[in-house]
């Protein structure tokens, strides 16, 4: 089945949890997108969701932090955040090992995906899951890429692996939905918090949109740092998805910098159509 | 400098309760298990929020640990800011990949 939903939104754990600090028309407005959100995957009908994350620190530590890694589990645990700080309570959420092993050994055949039969869930996920799947029945198959530090994942590479997340969701006998969550530019956690660079953002934007691939990874990680923070790192999310809809353009559903969320705060679809990912790096293709 | 051990330990007090727990109970004998420096281990004991700021420590790590030690988040970003005042730019880590 062919792959049937891909998006991206912003996953700052402000969203939810200085809600009420927020301007209402502003809060409520960011809402009402991740709403449209929903139903638009919701009504792609999946049988599971892909998340592709830029973990924090939840799961990895620099004494093995994989360029990419995927979970093998039945189910998870998350917030592992202070509920109250994050406005989410901790709870289970399902998973799918036996679809995520399929999916693994698929993409294994092109990307070198590491993979975590344990894995937590912090804001990366969570807060993405909060909207998009309220009741938390919808089984995950958590997806993380380094957008954390030096060496990063690098920006094609992360297109591939968005590919191949293309290629193993096709083969699939399940309907399967991609959501990637991220930046686009912040300062998350330093002296800057609160910091966004709007101008970035959208030229950002139009390059994923266009789904241009030379565009979107003609970043280098300094330039990347000096506009977009560390957060803009976390673009690596969104090219990912843009990858896993390579041939396919996007629609921006939302985009308006909301400070006392830290981020500017994102939502956008792809066109999914019938254009299928090229260069399948597989031995199989070969 | 130790930065690498410095994140582990912040890293394993935001995971783990029973690293939390021998923090509370034993510092000295869980603070020997890294290979700190006495600045580091000052900083951490005080805790000192802005030298921990200015030594590198990711803010994904550092954020959880202002907030075990009762840190509210405008006051976390306020000892930041102090931080760098009083002790000059980052001097290692993410925030240091780039000259201002």
């Amino acid at each position: 089945m062919p792959l049937v939903f891909a998006g991206v939104c912003s996953h700052a754990p402000g969203i939810v949890g200085r809600a009420h600090l927020a301007d209402p028309a502003a809060r409520d407005s960011f809402y009402a997108a991740l709403g449209k959100m929903r139903e638009t995957m919701a009504a792609s009908a999946p049988d599971a969701l892909i998340v592709i994350a830029a973990e924090h620190f939840g799961n990895f530590f620099m004494n093995n932090m994989p360029a990419f890694a995927m979970a093998l589990t039945d189910h998870y645990e998350g917030p592992i955040e202070d509920e109250a700080w994050l406005g989410i309570r901790r709870r289970r959420i399902p998973g799918n090992r036996e679809l995520a092993l399929r999916l693994i050994t698929r993409v294994m055949q092109e990307v070198d995906v590491a993979y975590a039969e344990e894995w937590k869930l912090d804001h990366g996920i969570m807060v993405p899951l909060h909207f998009l799947t309220p009741n938390y029945d919808l089984p995950l198959i958590a997806a993380n890429i380094n957008c954390q530090g030096p060496p990063l994942t690098p920006l094609h590479r992360a297109y591939a692996f968005g590919r191949a997340l293309r290629r193993a969701c096709d083969e699939m006998a399940e309907r399967i939905a991609i959501v990637g969550t991220g930046g686009i530019s912040h300062w998350p956690a330093t002296p800057n918090s609160g910091k966004i660079n709007e101008a970035w953002d959208r030229d950002f934007l139009a390059r994923w949109s266009a789904n241009r691939r030379e565009e979107l990874l003609a970043y280098t990680d300094e330039e990347t740092y000096r506009q977009a923070g560390q957060g803009g790192f976390e673009i690596r999310t969104f090219i990912a998805v843009a990858g896993a809809a390579e041939g396919s353009t996007g629609e921006v559903l939302y985009y308006r910098p909301i400070p006392i969320f830290s981020v500017g705060c994102t939502a956008g679809v792809m066109r999914l159509g019938t254009a299928k990912a090229t260069q399948d790096l597989s031995p199989a293709a070969a | 400098m130790s930065l690498y051990y410095l994140q582990k330990i912040l890293f394993q007090l935001n995971r783990d309760p029973v690293v939390r727990r021998r923090f509370e109970t034993e510092p000295d004998e869980l603070l020997k298990e890294y290979e700190l420096t006495k600045e580091e281990l000052d900083a951490l004991r005080e805790p000192n929020i802005g030298l921990l700021y200015v030594l590198g420590v990711n803010g994904q790590l550092l954020m959880h640990y202002a907030a075990m030690r009762g840190f509210p988040w405008a006051d976390y970003i306020e000892a930041m800011r102090e931080g760098v005042r009083r002790y000059g730019p980052v001097r290692a880590g993410i925030y240091a990949m780039v000259e201002d």
